[in-house]
């Protein structure tokens, strides 16, 4: 459920680091309530435009407002309003689950007999009970970001920040995880999610802003986004070996499709009317491509990212995946 | 938002994972054990020299304990993010850093303490005026752990933090009259040993075990206070300036 009034009002921020604008001219805003996703590639700009709403890190230039306090000039106004999952687990590795997260507690003033209850209720609902005496540094991936989660939302806060909670974790902790942010927003915290895996935020988020190169180049609902795109009708084509140079052909033998070559060994046909995959499976194969399989697909939010912004998805999730990636 | 339950916690913490681990324990005895042991033998004038080397090996227990352990720590921390979730908390920023420069503080203080037992097994020290040594002992260890702060602000990596704080504490070992008086220096090293606060933690000291001050020391105490507080502001605004961009 939204609602109308602002958690976070952000106006035209701009953020340099010597001669590069990291984030230029920003503004959006985002309701009480909402799960607002930010999307974009390496360097984009997310985690500073997340630094500044945080109060880790000062605007050169706009306006931050969150939850109507004034952080333009005060970083650190809302600080306990808001909770912060960062991209990398940073909790103390020397101190048990259930110490980290009742000291976390204790950072935002709470005492001794509530933070030993929230963090026991809480290691219960992120499934470490059995892991609650054993030292953070020694958890898994998954585990150090369930921890992180729960050590970022242990003093309820009205905001939740959370950058790429599910970078590099496995599928069963991702699923659980993303069930946890669902809840939490379905419960009335307000969600600020930057993710680089575009069905979480098809999935997940009420709306999202593409962030390219620093400026927001798209906001909207994610029905909205889609919207153009839904009449579409897609059929995705992959071959084993390379057809970079049988995009010109099909273009002039088939003036009604668009074709797009999404990889070296892929190619993607669009259209307004139903494809025809029999005739384009034959067409390939008689230009010597070895066709390995062909599908019709939904069109998705991926492919209005990649319409956007021009950059494809996949090789964005690589780039983030890289070591080090993303920061 | 109850700030002291923030503050008590950091605290606790540190003493907890950094300041009461057996190592930093037997580092914290070792080491003024060694620097005792080492003037005292150097000296080779027996008991007699204990009264004049103490307020020296005290203040480098001090300088050394609180610099190494702070700018470690910080350091540490602030490469493996977790500083960040301090930066979080909504608790003022000079609330925080002195939680985080407590246990720094007592560290260094409860190392001063190892000299002066040992010293107490081999002579009288009924004569030291303990009203003015334990005061200028947590103010040595205020100023040093500051310094530490400092450093630990200006690195980025932990070996860097150790390179740095050596730049400062080798010269304040001979230019704060710890060991011999700053009269003996050469004419163009005495104005160095003015802007070091380690030279009035030293002089009220040496005032305190054997009576004779340089300076009078209630001007020592007020320059070491400025330095105190001149620290930790240029340490916050480092602070303020560099990490929170």
């Amino acid at each position: 459920m939204l609602k109308d009034k602002s958690a976070i009002a952000v106006s035209s921020l701009v953020k340099r680091f010597d001669d590069i604008v990291a984030v230029d001219d920003v503004t959006f805003r985002v309701r009480s309530g909402e799960l607002f996703g930010f999307l974009g590639p390496n360097g984009a700009g997310k985690t500073t435009t997340i630094n500044m709403l945080t109060g880790l890190a000062c605007p050169d230039s706009g306006m931050i407002q969150i939850c109507d306090i004034d952080c333009t000039n005060r970083p650190r106004a809302a600080q306990h309003l808001i909770g912060v999952v960062p991209d990398e687990s940073n909790l103390y590795p020397e101190l048990t689950g259930f110490e980290n997260l009742c000291f976390c507690a204790a950072l935002y003033g709470i005492g001794k007999p509530q933070r030993r209850d929230r963090a026991g209720k809480l290691l219960d609902t992120f499934d470490l009970s059995k892991a609650a005496n054993r030292r953070f540094g020694g958890y898994s991936r998954g585990m150090k970001r369930k921890l992180t989660i729960a050590a970022g939302i242990i003093h309820k806060p009205e905001i939740l920040f959370l950058d790429e909670p599910t970078t590099g974790i496995d599928v069963a902790s991702a699923r659980q995880l993303r069930q946890i942010i669902a809840d939490l927003n379905h419960a009335g915290t307000t969600i600020f999610l930057t993710t680089h895996y575009i069905e979480e935020a098809e999935r997940l988020c009420d709306r999202i802003a593409f962030i390219v190169s620093g400026r927001i180049v798209r906001i909207d609902t994610v029905a909205n986004l889609i919207q153009p795109i839904q009449a579409k009708h897609v059929a995705l084509f992959s071959f084993a070996n390379a057809v970079n140079d049988i995009k010109d052909r099909l273009i002039d033998t088939f003036p009604g499709l668009d074709f797009s070559l999404p990889g070296p060994c892929m190619i993607r046909a669009e259209a307004d009317e139903s494809i025809r995959v029999g005739l384009l499976v034959r067409y390939l194969e008689d230009q010597g491509a070895e066709v390995k399989e062909a599908r019709r697909i939904q069109p998705s939010l991926e492919d209005i990212f990649v319409q956007i912004t021009g950059i494809e998805a996949d090789a964005m999730r690589r780039e983030k995946e890289k070591p080090g990636g993303g920061r | 938002m109850r700030s002291w339950i923030a503050f008590w916690n950091i605290l606790l913490k540190d003493m907890r994972t950094y300041y009461l681990k057996p190592p930093n324990i037997s580092w914290g005895l070792v080491f003024p054990l060694a620097w005792t042991g080492m003037f005292f033998i150097k000296s080779g004038s027996g008991m007699g020299s204990i009264p004049t080397l103490l307020p020296g090996v005290v203040a480098v227990s001090i300088l050394f304990g609180t610099t190494s352990m702070l700018s470690v720590t910080v350091t540490f921390e602030k490469k493996q993010r977790s500083f960040e979730r301090l930066l979080l908390a909504p608790v003022p920023l000079e609330l925080l850093m002195l939680a985080k420069t407590s246990g720094a503080i007592l560290f260094g203080s409860a190392n001063a303490f190892v000299p002066v037992a040992m010293a107490a097994f081999l002579i009288d020290l009924s004569g030291v005026a303990w009203e003015t040594f334990v005061p200028a002992v947590f103010l040595i260890a205020v100023a040093s752990t500051f310094l530490g702060l400092f450093i630990a602000v200006a690195v980025k990596e932990v070996f860097e933090a150790q390179t740095f704080s050596n730049f400062f504490r080798f010269p304040m070992i001979f230019l704060c009259g710890l060991f011999f008086p700053i009269e003996n220096l050469p004419v163009f090293l005495k104005p160095f040993s003015y802007v070091l606060p380690l030279t009035y933690g030293a002089d009220i000291l040496h005032g305190a075990v054997h009576g004779h001050y340089a300076m009078p020391f209630t001007l020592s105490f007020s320059l070491l206070g400025i330095f105190c507080i001149g620290l930790f502001m240029l340490s916050l605004h480092n602070i303020k300036k560099r990490w929170i961009i």
